[in-house]
């Protein structure tokens, strides 16, 4: 039953995380793209520009409303289903989410009321700050989630306090550079720029196709293209593999993305295609080319990666070193009320107890991993192993993706700059079509994130299997299908007013309107007013 | 990092004690109104253009309430990680229920005036009333089980075990709190519509608040009343070191009669701060009948302070009692985030909060004024 609590509650936290992904990089990316627009407009003027900026403002808008919705959702629930989590890290993790809602989420939340309803109230310029700050908003709170979300790979600058029976910080400055976490602040924020940017150019590329809004289509193509050109060139050249070298678990990640079983001769070969096989530890019909993944992984021709068998072995090992510091913890807590601590107890936690989180991959099968048996040893280090089919095929796609993104935006920069966008209708098509599929790499991106990390919740700190609340499964049971259901409803009702916003297309050039608030008469308010507009 | 020994543990954890009050009231007093509005819509609106007025009154600067709430979610899992998860898993389906409501009120907000439809608009205003109303009767029935304790209990690892279930907080007194919190907000949302609105909108909100107002007053002093009469409050008998370890195991407390009221006997000074919630909604009443829009909105907003201000006074040190376990109560001096993160947490928090409050303040002046019907009714501008 125990089991149960921690598959549903995984699947909640899957669920509503992906689903919450699905608003988030495209508010991250148009509210760049749209404060580009506004600035070009400021900059020039010219009204088209404007129009632009209002007619992508009222799409980011649609999609801003789900993603507050479903990210407060994202916020309780560590409290909600992970309370053990959120006892045994919140003195680290805790930090960034508040810093989020502090420096990122209180700045566009406050602003993106203004950038809609203050076109009238506030001058060219002030309006154009106002977008900007929402748009860096957006990027912080990126930035923020991605430092707590790279800490749970690679838990740095934090140590287990015996007394508090937790992790606590010891060095916060470690946990702001974490490389993990900057490496997938650039990976995912350039995810977030090619999401919005794809999106922008397949629906520009619709106009395109029936020939309405072509001033506005067509500029917009031009941003989405060199905008999104750059973006998934970052994604793909930035993609955060490169961090995953820098702890044992990540690199059990990257092994099992390559489905390397055995360690090979530096500088490894990469398997192009193939079926890898958990249970015989194989992977069939594979198609390998030699000395490659050691370039990416390693960037030498010397360093070593390690095979999945080696990995587990070295885990085995941790898991012993851990049964001791699990050992040594409970003799230091149950003194714990007396004082009276063994000295030789506390030693052999200062060397072992970094090694932990490893005696408690062993509560899944027994509550006191000083009394398991050599099985259950093998078997908590074979359970180190991710998903490694999932893990291949989810990164080969998302990376397969990211090459045609780079293709797709490439092919219409070269348009642009040639002024043929709308030469070719079968390529407006393909854009047409292509707007769904960074959606699809940026979930599978987090599935290969996350779902490589496994067993671990703050990877060889914490297993996943005890972080949970002690929840019942009909609760849990409740809450899923009440989750599935809203987000169903919701998510149908808003790819309809999507597309009936896109349908309906952007108002071209209208007459400059007065606010929905009554202007009183102010003269120190005049610096504020806007100023007449300038016809293109 | 020896930086952080330059403020001491205790100051700290007290100090952050006053931030988790600042950060409740923030919100709601905030996003109070938001609520209260939301409340209001389908009875001080009663056609379509009405209630787009009401909607608009706080279409544009909701959002940036909401984040207290957020924050507060985010600092209380900073600053006192075991409230935090002992009381969002333990309120689990409570939670979901506020998590429902909050779902529904952004897209609401956003979808509703997009299509041109009756019923279409009058399932959503069903939902900002209900984005309204669930989450202030919950808060408020939350803090009524706090008050009483609630049943918990840690495993020697620390893991949460919690005993109770959600029709078991639907006890009489934290309906009463419940109550006394949608009283308040429907007070505070209408304190909003008179300054934002005009002619029959206001008129019913000045209605509908003063109702509010008494309510307010009449059920805040009747749950002071069952608190001092049938609520047991909850004591720390052991030594409890300010500096201590963040581990509640550590030291014992009971359950005892009238000890929600031990620290007013102590400094009956600090019946200033009930005075004030009782005092507040008096004023905004009056404010109300007098037509005096700020004063209203202030001294509503001053009520509210003082209401959720005397829980903590009464319960501190205690934050989280717990019934079945009283030693494993959460306080002041045993729960909270570790001596570093207090620190640093601080720093964000002192560099940050006036630069929130210097932009948020700003962008109320930008949007200060009546909502114009004129300009919703022509569709003018992006209005909701």
């Amino acid at each position: 039953m125990d089991l149960d609590i921690v598959a549903l509650s995984r699947l909640q936290f899957a669920l509503t995380a992906l689903y919450h992904f699905l608003f988030v990089p495209l508010t991250i990316g148009l509210a760049v793209i749209v404060a580009i627009m506004e600035t070009v407009y400021v900059m020039t003027g010219r009204i088209i520009w404007r129009d632009m900026t209002k007619f992508w403002g009222v799409l980011f808008g649609i999609n801003f409303a789900m993603g507050v919705a479903t990210g407060i959702v994202m916020e309780f629930q560590f409290g909600m289903n992970w309370s053990y989590y959120s006892h045994y890290v919140g003195d680290v993790f805790g930090a960034p989410l508040a810093i989020e809602g502090l420096m990122a989420f209180f700045l566009e939340a406050s602003f993106v009321g203004l950038f809609f309803f203050g076109w009238d109230k506030l001058s060219k310029v002030a309006h154009l700050i106002v977008t900007w700050l929402v748009a860096i908003g957006s990027n912080f709170s990126a930035l923020w989630i991605l430092i707590a979300n790279g800490w749970m790979q690679n838990p740095v600058g934090a140590a287990f306090n015996p007394q508090t029976l937790r992790m606590e910080v010891t060095d916060f400055f470690a946990v702001l550079v974490n490389p993990v976490a900057q490496a997938k602040f650039v990976h995912t924020v350039s995810a977030g720029y090619t999401v919005a940017a794809i999106f922008v150019l397949g629906v520009s590329a619709w106009y395109v196709l029936k020939g309405r809004h072509l001033q506005l289509a067509k500029r917009s193509m031009t941003v989405a293209a060199s905008f999104g050109l750059a973006a998934s060139l970052s994604v793909v050249l930035l993609g955060d593999e490169s961090g995953y070298l820098s702890t044992e678990h990540q690199k059990m990640k990257v092994a099992a993305l390559e489905a390397m079983w055995k360690t090979e001769p530096a500088p490894a070969a990469f398997t192009a295609f193939g079926f890898p096989d958990q249970r015989t530890r194989e992977t069939h019909f594979a198609v390998h080319i030699p000395m490659l993944l050691g370039l990416i992984g390693t960037r030498s021709l010397t360093t070593e990666i390690p095979g999945i068998d080696d990995l587990v072995h070295r885990a085995e090992l941790n898991i012993r070193v851990g049964i001791s510091a699990y050992d040594a913890l409970q003799q230091i807590r149950e003194a714990g009320s007396t004082g009276a601590v063994p000295e030789s107890a506390r030693n052999i936690f200062e060397q072992n107890g970094h090694a932990l989180g490893y005696a408690l991959l062993l509560k899944r099968y027994v509550d006191d991993p000083r009394k398991a048996t050599p099985e259950q040893v093998a078997q908590a280090a074979q359970d180190t192993v991710p998903a490694v089919a999932e893990l291949y095929w989810s990164f080969r796609i998302m990376v397969g993706l990211g090459m045609f993104f780079i293709v797709l935006t490439a092919t219409f920069f070269v348009l642009s700059t040639r002024r043929k966008l709308d030469a070719y209708p079968w390529l407006l098509k393909v854009a047409v079509f292509a707007i769904p599929l960074p959606w699809l790499a940026a979930e599978l991106g987090w599935i290969v994130a996350e779902v490589g990390r496994q067993p671990w919740v703050i990877e060889g700190v914490l297993p996943t299997a005890v972080a949970v609340s002690n929840l019942g499964a009909t609760t849990l049971l409740i809450t899923i299908l009440g989750f599935v259901l809203i987000y169903t409803i919701l998510i149908v009702i808003e790819m309809k007013l999507m597309l009936k916003a896109i349908r309906k297309g952007p108002k071209e050039q209208p007459v400059p309107a007065p606010s929905v608030y009554r202007a009183e008469a102010d003269p120190e308010l005049g610096a504020l007013r806007s100023t007449p507009l300038s016809a293109d | 990092m020896i930086l952080h020994t330059l403020l001491s543990y205790e100051f700290l954890r007290v100090v952050w004690w006053l931030l988790l009050g600042v950060l409740l009231i923030g919100f709601a007093v905030t996003d109070g109104f938001d609520l209260g509005t939301g409340m209001l819509l389908p009875f001080a609106g009663r056609n379509d253009l009405e209630r787009r007025v009401i909607i608009n009154s706080v279409g544009p600067i909701w959002e940036g309430n909401q984040v207290w709430l957020i924050l507060g979610g985010g600092a209380i899992f900073a600053a006192w990680p075991q409230l935090y998860a002992v009381s969002f898993s333990g309120f689990y389906l409570a939670m979901f229920a506020i998590l429902v409501a909050l779902i529904l009120r952004p897209v609401a907000f956003k979808f509703r005036s997009k299509r041109d439809d009756a019923s279409w608009k009058a399932r959503w205003d069903l939902a900002l009333f209900i984005g309204g109303f669930v989450p202030s009767l919950i808060f408020g029935v939350a803090m009524g089980n706090v008050l009483q304790g609630v049943p918990f209990r840690f495993g020697p690892d620390m893991h949460i075990f919690y005993d109770g279930s959600f029709f078991g907080l639907l006890n009489p007194f934290a309906l009463l709190c419940g109550l006394v919190s949608v009283a308040m907000l429907v007070m505070h949302g209408s304190a909003w519509l008179q300054l934002k609105t005009q002619g029959p909108v206001a008129q019913r909100a000045r209605a509908y608040g003063s109702v509010a107002a008494v309510a307010t007053v009449v059920l805040y002093a009747l749950a002071g009343f069952m608190l001092w009469s049938f609520v047991d409050g909850y004591r720390v008998t052991s030594s409890l070191p300010p500096d201590g370890p963040s581990n509640p195991l550590l030291k014992t407390a009971e359950v005892h009669a009238s000890a929600w009221f031990t620290n007013y006997a102590a400094s009956p000074w600090l019946y200033v701060v009930p005075a004030l919630g009782l005092g507040g909604a008096l004023i905004a009443l009056l404010g109300l009948r007098m037509r005096a829009e700020m004063l209203t909105l202030v001294s509503s907003g001053l009520s509210i302070a003082g209401i959720i201000l005397s829980v903590g006074v009464s319960m501190f040190p205690f934050i989280l009692p717990s019934s079945i376990d009283p030693r494993a109560s959460l306080t002041v001096f045993d729960s909270s985030s570790s001596h570093l993160t207090l620190f640093i947490m601080l720093v964000v928090t002192v560099i940050f909060i006036p630069i929130i409050v210097a932009y948020t303040s700003w962008v109320y002046y930008v949007l200060r004024g009546k909502v114009d019907a004129d300009a919703i009714r022509e569709d003018r501008g992006h209005a909701y």
